[in-house]
């Protein structure tokens, strides 16, 4: 007999494995749906899951694509902690981008180092007021903000939409619906000569392990900790949910924000319809594979951000669609949740007479 | 003339809330029961896709609800499996429910963009329905009187039935329902696919009745709306009718502005109509809450373990 | 129907050699005991000596590793609790199992294994409330009802089956004095039915009030079987806990000092949906006394608790003052800085983290008033040697400051919670149910923890529904009830029966003559 035993303790040797299970199940999974569908299963996932990371000249598009997933996940991981489900990222992504692209159009003719910080300043509050929506609904009116930051999402969509077909269209586009080219004062400064390779590479980086000491040396991070796990106790310490809401929200609605800006003033260089690419959502995949663990989540975004470059690959090696990526994205935050269990409990062989 | 357009601008609104309907009442049982699935934007598009490719290769499109009906069931399934044997977050799962939803139908429907099929007509005689007043009586697919006879049936069941009473009792206290010998998990099961069944039909009239063409992501966040409704609908079958066709009005609105070329207003703000709808509608109803009892099930979301 | 017990009428239940383990527990070891028909037979026990696991296997809840059922002389097996009410056993929770927004008639209906007609099901319940004349309203919605009318319902549901064995799991544990008397009255009615009662409890007085026999249970087994009759108190107490009680040695409280906390005209809305209304409460607690405050479950003191402890503010800055000082106003953080430490009833979850260490735990009340956290910045080594300092203190038995707060017991948790307050030296300390679910060590030094702390200068508030406790900690008493208080008395010039009317909502002059 197979027996579910709860464990006194949650075993921490399986806090660092159920990632890798998880992931070692997605590819074993993978491997048999698609090979059932006819598609070469095999060389599916190792273009997928390996062939990205063997290939040193796949890297740095690795980290051009890891750098937004894991600047978003984090806030969105402090978030989850606290009990906040902000799914509404991408729409805080594509505000923060549509803020920041506000001033770099303002200052078309402009040039100065100010610039860019601007659109950074610009592309930070704008992600935060889309959130803050959420927020005020859910602290004072105790609205969940589940659904109402994922309708703004579509909103923000549209809004985007709006923006690059009408006000912001660019005069000298041929009618394309786009922005104009952001100027250079206005785009990142590239750290690599010759790749895409940004300064929101080591901005993602440098924020994890802000967010890291956070969470784990201040009473702030106490807070989001407490107010997620136990909210009688959190107010019973003094701590504030609805403070911790507003904060939480906010900050991730920053990130995002700040991601969509960089995403916009790196590898876009200017906003079109094609912008939202969903790193929002898949943000959340990349919050769970680590554990919502700030150091975590960079493994996570690297493994998220591989399975975006395999999908490409595995497009020409096996003619994979494209959509594939996306379903193995889900397979494995099914496999995440699933070995979670493995945590919390254990299983027992149980040997009984009849 | 005017009776035609009337007619016809209210045919519109019956099939655009139509799939919310089916969809927000399947969730409205589950939820019933406690649980909490996020995932039906992801089991309605499980239910368009998989009754598209029924119907476009059988050639029939009740194969097509039978197979979308399903697929929603499996769905759900595997959202039972993780959030109810594996006791993992409900809104998580219900989360990648939903990214599953929309990778899986998008990967099955590749093979599908552009084909079109037979649209779902209506079950009556054509000569029932040459009158435009008859019409909207007698006018509507199968499903549109599945979803009207649902709503009465699912009252019915939650109000008046034991069976309902049990239902219910899982979801208001987990724990005293085991305690008193009720299989909590089973029923919340069992609920839950109802849940995923109602899905799957509610997407497969996107696929099936609406737009009988595959495209991606064709509900468009319509089973969020869904979610969004049973709030609004406080958990009762009767005012979740009303909330579904007030959706349907605003969706009709917005089309018929469009088909009217209103042109002060931009296509894409008419889009958000829906959306920042659902967001007033939730905030409406939390205002109105504030002094009342809550009305949710006191368990939703909970995750039960018997032991 | 009262038969007289011959030897060859078989046992209504015997249990024979029953064992039961969990991980690292043996709940329940060779334990056999038999029921005669009739027969109101205790079970009697600490908290963890076995009892509850004892009666889930009787009931089909749990079953046992090794050990056989006998019903009516008959070996059986209890699968389920279905099967059990199948047999005839029908059971009354502790914690009742019913639903707060369903009325008593859905509630009672649930609790049947068969459909039965909404109307059939209304007159047969109104003939059996009529017979044991218990009054209920069968259209209520639970969440109206007080704790006393609950148990009601959870009796006639069972009744409704016709049981031939009503298991009571620590019935009187929430009831007022004169809802035990009712209570009582109607179990010996049953009885005399030929319907045989297990009763379980801690509580001697009672079970020499009611019962015909004893199993006395300690760390898992039978220690005695007894005729609670003829047995002294004495000796059944010392047989259940198995050594003798320390005694709470009071200091000189005699006089009490200057009021630390005081409360005037303290009124706040119950939180929907189910809170109590605390309506004009007032009174004050004096340096060197322990104030305690009796009151049966849900009349309003976990709304005190919060309201004092800051969760929840006052319409005013005056209506509490601590030293002189209005903080009506000040939220949980700024009270426990001036020093007003709370201990809420619920431990798991209210008066500490269950997924959090110790030492997480130590930070969550104690950084006001001790240098945990300097400028935001948590210091590990601050807080590590603070909660080791509490465990040694107040013997704490765990694996370290590192461990898991649910993985405690809930005594060993208790006295982390209590000393982590008591460890900051607070000016009033306000405690709610110190004691509950924890054995007889640890709740006799948590209570020695708490004379200490009033004799050295603190004013201490007891929140309880365990007269015993209250009548033996506190210099003055006084009575919550539907989220008023009743002026506090000396317990010196209290008897018991008073206290009861008091609790059932009779205060002095004032009448109700509610069923």
């Amino acid at each position: 007999m197979l027996e579910w035993r709860r464990r006194r303790e949650p075993s921490t040797l399986m806090l660092w494995l159920s990632p890798l299970i998880a992931i070692a199940l997605t590819m074993l999974l993978g491997m048999i749906v698609f090979t059932a569908m006819g598609y070469d299963g095999c060389h599916a996932v190792e273009s997928i899951f390996l062939t990205p990371f063997l290939e040193p000249q796949r890297w740095a598009d690795i980290g051009v694509k890891a750098a937004p997933l894991v600047m978003i996940a984090l806030g969105l991981a402090i978030g989850f902690r606290a009990n906040v489900w902000n799914i509404g990222a991408e729409g805080q992504y594509i505000m923060g981008a549509i803020a920041g692209t506000g001033v770099a159009l303002l200052t078309y003719e402009m040039t100065g180092w100010w610039i860019l910080p601007a659109m950074v300043l610009a592309g930070i509050l704008g992600g935060m007021a889309w959130a803050a929506i959420p927020a005020f609904l859910r602290v004072k009116l105790q609205v969940s903000e589940i659904l109402t930051s994922l309708m703004l999402t579509y909103v923000a969509v549209q809004f985007l939409y709006y923006l690059v077909r009408g006000p912001w269209k660019d005069p000298d586009g041929f009618n394309f619906p786009q922005t104009r080219m952001f100027t250079a004062d206005q785009t990142l400064p590239i750290m690599l000569e010759g790749s895409l390779v940004h300064l929101g590479i080591p901005a993602a980086l440098l924020l994890a392990v802000v967010a890291w000491l956070t969470m784990e040396k201040t009473i702030a991070g106490y807070a989001v900790k407490v107010v997620g796990l136990a909210p009688a106790a959190a107010r019973h310490g003094g701590f504030s949910a609805g403070r911790t809401t507003w904060a939480t929200l906010l900050l991730s609605g920053a990130l995002a924000g700040l991601a969509g800006l960089f995403e916009a003033a790196g590898p876009f260089g200017q906003l079109t319809p094609q912008f939202p690419v969903g790193y929002g959502f898949t943000a959340i995949i990349v919050a769970f594979l680590g554990r919502l663990h700030p150091l975590g989540i960079v493994f996570g975004g690297i493994v998220l951000a591989g399975t975006y470059v395999g999908g490409e690959i595995a497009q020409s090696t096996v003619r994979l669609p494209q959509a594939a990526t996306g379903l193995f994205q889900a397979l494995l935050l099914f496999m995440l949740l699933a070995t979670d269990v493995l945590v919390r409990w254990r299983i027992a062989f149980k040997w009984r007479a009849a | 003339m005017t009776t035609a357009i009337l007619v016809s601008i209210l045919m519109t609104l019956v099939a655009a809330s139509t799939p919310i309907l089916l969809a927000a009442l399947g969730e409205l049982v589950a939820e019933k029961a406690g649980v909490l699935n996020l995932g039906v934007e992801g089991m309605m598009l499980c239910g368009a896709v998989a009754g598209f490719a029924v119907a476009f290769s059988s050639g029939s499109t009740t194969l097509g609800l039978l197979a979308a009906l399903l697929a929603g069931v499996a769905a759900a399934m595997v959202f039972a499996v993780l959030a109810l044997s594996l006791n993992a977050n409900q809104v998580a799962t219900g989360l990648a429910l939903t990214i599953f939803g929309i990778g899986a139908s998008s990967l099955i429907g590749a093979g599908f963009v552009g084909r079109t099929i037979p649209r779902l007509g209506p079950i009556f005689p054509a000569g029932l329905s040459e009158h435009p007043w008859l019409r909207a009586i007698f006018g509507h697919d199968i499903l549109v009187y599945l979803s009207l006879a649902l709503i009465i049936g699912v009252g019915y069941f939650l109000r008046r039935t034991r069976s309902g009473l049990i239902l219910r009792a899982v979801g208001e206290n987990d724990a005293s329902a085991h305690a008193i010998g009720y299989p909590v998990i089973a029923i919340r099961y069992a609920a839950v696919a109802f849940g995923g069944a109602l899905a799957g039909l509610g997407g497969a009239y996107f696929s099936l009745a609406l737009t009988p063409m595959w495209a991606e992501r064709l509900t468009a966040g319509r089973g969020w709306i869904a979610l969004a409704l049973v709030v609004f609908s406080a958990w009762k079958p009767g005012r979740l009718l009303v909330g579904a066709y007030l959706f349907g009005a605003v969706m009709t609105l917005e089309l018929q502005a469009k088909a009217a070329g209103v042109n002060w207003l931009a296509p894409e703000v008419l889009a958000m109509t829906p959306y920042l709808a659902t967001i007033a509608v939730l905030t409406m109803m939390s205002i109105g809450r504030r002094t009342g009892r809550l009305d949710a099930p006191a368990c939703l979301g909970k995750p039960f373990s018997a032991t | 129907m009262n038969q007289p017990r011959e030897q060859t009428v078989p046992p209504r239940l015997a249990l024979a050699h029953i064992s039961k383990s969990f991980p690292g527990v043996k709940a329940n070891e060779d334990i056999s005991l038999s029921v005669a028909p009739g027969e109101i037979h205790a079970l009697l026990g600490e908290n963890g000596a076995g009892k509850s696991t004892l009666v889930k296997i009787i009931y089909g809840v749990q079953q046992a590793d090794e050990g056989t059922i006998s019903w009516n002389g008959a070996p059986v097996a209890i699968p389920s609790p279905k099967a059990a009410r199948k047999l005839g056993i029908g059971m009354v929770f502790q914690h009742f199992s019913l639903f707060d927004a369903m009325t008593v008639i859905e509630n009672i209906a649930l609790g049947l294994d068969e459909a039965v007609d909404r109307e059939a099901l209304k007159a047969q319940v109104a003939a059996i409330l009529e017979s044991y004349s218990l009054p209920l309203d069968p259209d209520r919605e639970v969440h109206t009802l007080s704790v006393g009318e609950r148990q009601r319902i959870e009796i006639v549901r069972c009744l409704l089956q016709k049981p031939k064995l009503l298991i009571m799991d620590e019935p009187t544990s929430v009831l007022t004095p004169q809802e035990v008397e009712r209570l009582f009255a109607t179990l010996r009615q049953i009885a005399l039915g030929g319907c045989s009662i297990l009763y379980i409890s801690h509580k001697l007085s009672e079970i020499k009030a009611l019962c015909d026999g004893a199993t006395i249970l300690r760390g898992g087994r039978v220690v005695a079987s007894c005729d609670p009759k003829v047995e002294t108190t004495k000796r059944m107490a010392e047989l259940m806990i198995g050594a003798e009680l320390r005694k709470i040695e009071h200091g000189n409280a005699a006089e009490a000092g200057v009021v630390r906390l005081s409360v005037s005209g303290l009124s706040l809305p119950g939180e929907p949906p189910f809170g109590t209304d605390l309506e004009e409460i007032s009174f004050d607690a004096r340096a060197g006394e322990i104030l305690g405050i009796a009151g049966v479950a849900g009349n309003g003191q976990a709304e005190l608790l919060t309201a004092l402890s800051g969760e929840r503010l006052a319409a005013k800055a005056e209506a509490i003052s601590l030293d002189g000082k209005p903080i009506g106003l000040e939220g949980a953080g700024a009270r426990r800085a001036a020093g007003l430490a709370c201990v809420p009833e619920e431990r798991n979850g209210h008066a500490a983290v269950p997924d959090f260490s110790l030492a997480e735990n130590a930070i969550l009340t104690a950084r006001h008033r001790l240098p945990l956290a300097p400028l935001g910045l948590i210091s590990r080594g601050m807080v590590q040697r603070f909660a080791d300092d509490v465990i040694r203190r107040f013997d704490v038995r765990t694996t370290g400051n590192g461990a898991l707060a649910r993985s405690l017991s809930g005594g060993n948790l208790q006295k982390f919670i209590m000393g982590r307050e008591i460890g900051q030296q607070p000016a009033v300390l306000v405690v709610s149910q110190p004691t509950w679910g924890v054995d007889a060590g640890a709740a006799a030094a948590i209570r020695q923890e708490l004379v200490d702390l009033a004799a050295k200068g603190s004013a201490v508030v007891v929140i309880s529904q365990d007269l015993d406790e209250l009548l033996e900690l506190a210099n003055r008493l006084c009575v919550i009830n539907e989220g008023r208080l009743s002026a506090p008395r000396p317990v010196a010039s209290l008897g018991i029966d008073e206290i009861g009317l008091m609790m059932g909502g009779i205060h002095g002059a004032e009448t109700a003559a509610h069923a």
